[in-house]
C-alpha cells in the first residue's frame, strides 16, 4: 500500500501536522498496520523535498514535530494521477500460504500436507470470526465495517481454496510423486 | 442446557443415503452453523431436527424428550409453537400482504385478528420493513421479502429458529443485512438458531460450526467443533 499517497490524500482534506496525520490514517484505515510516527515524519520530509507538500509554519510552544503541512499543486496532481491509475490485478500467485502447501507436498506425505491445510483453515476461520464480531459490534463505524469486509472476503476466498485443495491433496500428491 | 439434539440420526431417500449417523447438540440461545458442501445432508439434518422429516434410525430430542416418535400432528404443533423456519426464498403467501403473512402463524395459533396484526406490524418495524406492511410479496425486493419471512418466523417468539441458506438468494449486502437482523433478534430473545450455510463467511456469525461431509460430522478438524473463543454474547 502506498503510505505516501494516503498521506497526500489526508492532506487534501486540510492542513495537518504529523501527529494528526498518524491519527487520521489509523482511524480511516482501521485494519491496516498502524503508522509509526517516524515513518510519518520521514515521509513528510521526502514529500516536502520533492515539493509535493509544504510546511505552513509552526505552532508557538511546540517543537519541530508540530509543523503543519499543506498539499501543494504538484502534490494534488500526483494524488490525482495515483487515483486515476487502475491497479493491475496481481500477475503472479505470491501467497506464502500457497507456497507452503506446494512445498509440504514435495517434502512430506499426504497426511502432513492435510494437517497443515486443516491447521491453516482453523486459523483463518478464527480470524474470520474475530473480524465478523468487530464488524457487527454496535460500536462499529463504517470505517471499521468496510475495512473488515475487505479482510473477510479475502479470508473467505482463502478458506474456500483451502477446503477445495484439501479434497485434492491425495490426487495432487500422486501427481507430484508418480 | 441442551435444548435440541440429534443422536445417531440416519436418513435415506430411497437408495440415496443423506445422513449416516449424525449427533449434534444445540444449547439454549446458541447459534450453530451447519456447513459443508452441497449434498452433504445439511437440509436433511435441519428437517429432521425441526420434526419435518422423521429419521430412519437414531433419535431427535427436544428438551430431553424424544420427538421423532411423535405423531405428525404432535410434531406439527411443536413446530407451530416452539419453532420458526426460514428458507432460502419463496415462503410468503403471494395473495397476502406482508402484515397478513407475518400475522398468519399467530392467527393459526388462535390469536385475535387485531392483536395478530399489531404484533405483525411490530415485527416488520423491528426488521425495518414497516413501509411494505400492506404490500404483497410480488411487489417487494428480495431483501424485503426475506425480512418479512424472518418476521413471520419470529412472530411466535420461537425457542429455535431453523434457517436454511437464508441469504442464499440475496446479494452480499442485502444478505448481510438479513443475517445481522437474524443474529441480533435471536440474541435478544435468547432463541437458539440452526443456521445452514455452505459459506464460511456466513458461518462466522454463529457461535459454533459443525461441518457435515457425506452425511456424517466431519472430524478431520475442519468442522471446528470447539466454540468460538471471542466475546459473542
Ligand atoms: N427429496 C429428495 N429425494 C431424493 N433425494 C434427496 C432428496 N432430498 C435430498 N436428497 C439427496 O440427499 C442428499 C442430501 O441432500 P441435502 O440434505 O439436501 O443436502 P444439502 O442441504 O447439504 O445440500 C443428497 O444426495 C441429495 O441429492
Ligand atoms: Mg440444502
Amino acid at each position: 500500500m502506498s503510505t505516501t499517497h494516503v498521506l497526500l490524500g489526508l492532506l487534501a482534506a486540510g492542513n495537518r501536522h504529523g501527529y494528526d496525520l498518524k491519527r487520521a490514517h489509523d482511524t480511516r484505515l482501521p485494519r491496516a498496520r498502524p503508522l509509526a510516527f517516524g515513518q510519518v515524519y520521514a515521509t513528510l520530509g521526502r514529500l516536502a523535498r520533492d515539493g509535493l507538500v509544504v510546511a505552513t509554519g509552526q505552532e508557538r510552544e511546540s517543537g519541530p514535530d508540530r509543523t503543519a503541512y499543506a498539499l501543494t499543486g504538484r502534490g494534488r496532481e500526483e494524488l490525482d494521477a495515483w487515483l486515476a491509475a487502475v491497479e493491475p490485478p496481481a500477475p503472479y500467485v505470491t501467497s506464502t500460504l500457497f507456497a507452503k502447501v506446494v512445498v509440504a507436498l514435495l517434502v512430506a506425505d499426504v497426511d502432513t500436507a492435510r494437517a497443515y491445510l486443516v491447521a491453516q483453515a482453523r486459523a483463518h476461520t478464527d480470524r474470520l470470526r474475530e473480524l465478523t464480531a468487530i464488524k457487527t459490534a454496535p460500536t462499529a463505524t463504517l470505517d471499521d465495517v468496510v475495512a473488515a469486509d475487505y479482510a473477510i472476503v479475502h479470508l473467505d476466498a482463502d478458506l474456500r481454496w483451502l477446503r477445495t485443495t484439501l479434497d485434492r491433496v491425495a490426487d495432487w500428491h500422486r501427481e507430484v510423486h508418480p | 442446557m441442551t435444548q435440541l439434539a440429534a443422536r445417531g440420526v440416519v436418513k435415506a431417500y430411497g437408495p440415496t443415503p443423506a445422513l449416516r449417523g449424525v449427533t449434534l447438540d444445540v444449547a439454549e440461545g446458541e447459534i450453530v452453523a451447519v456447513t459443508g458442501p452441497s449434498g452433504c445432508g445439511k437440509s436433511t439434518l435441519l428437517h429432521c431436527l425441526a420434526g419435518i422429516l422423521r429419521p430412519d434410525a437414531g433419535q431427535v430430542t427436544w428438551r430431553g424428550e424424544r420427538i421423532d416418535t411423535w405423531s405428525e400432528a404432535a410434531r406439527s404443533k411443536l413446530r407451530r409453537t416452539e419453532f420458526g423456519v426460514l428458507f432460502q426464498f419463496g415462503q410468503l403467501v403471494a395473495e397476502l400482504t406482508a402484515a397478513e403473512n407475518v400475522a398468519l402463524p399467530l392467527l393459526l395459533a388462535g390469536t385475535g385478528r387485531r392483536e395478530a396484526r399489531a404484533a405483525a406490524l411490530g415485527w416488520l418495524e423491528r426488521l425495518d420493513v414497516a413501509d411494505v406492511a400492506d404490500v404483497r410479496p410480488g411487489r417487494m425486493s428480495g431483501g424485503q421479502q426475506q425480512r418479512c419471512a424472518l418476521a413471520r418466523a419470529l412472530v411466535t417468539e420461537p425457542r429455535v429458529l431453523f434457517a436454511d441458506e437464508p441469504t442464499g438468494a440475496l446479494d452480499t449486502l442485502t444478505g448481510e443485512q438479513v443475517l445481522t437482523h437474524l443474529v441480533r433478534l435471536a440474541r435478544q430473545q435468547h432463541t437458539s438458531v440452526v443456521l445452514v450455510t455452505h459459506e464460511p463467511r456466513i458461518a462466522a456469525y454463529a457461535d459454533r460450526e459443525v461441518m457435515l461431509r457425506d452425511g456424517v460430522v466431519d472430524t478431520t478438524g475442519l468442522g471446528l467443533e470447539r466454540p468460538f473463543a471471542g466475546e459473542r454474547r
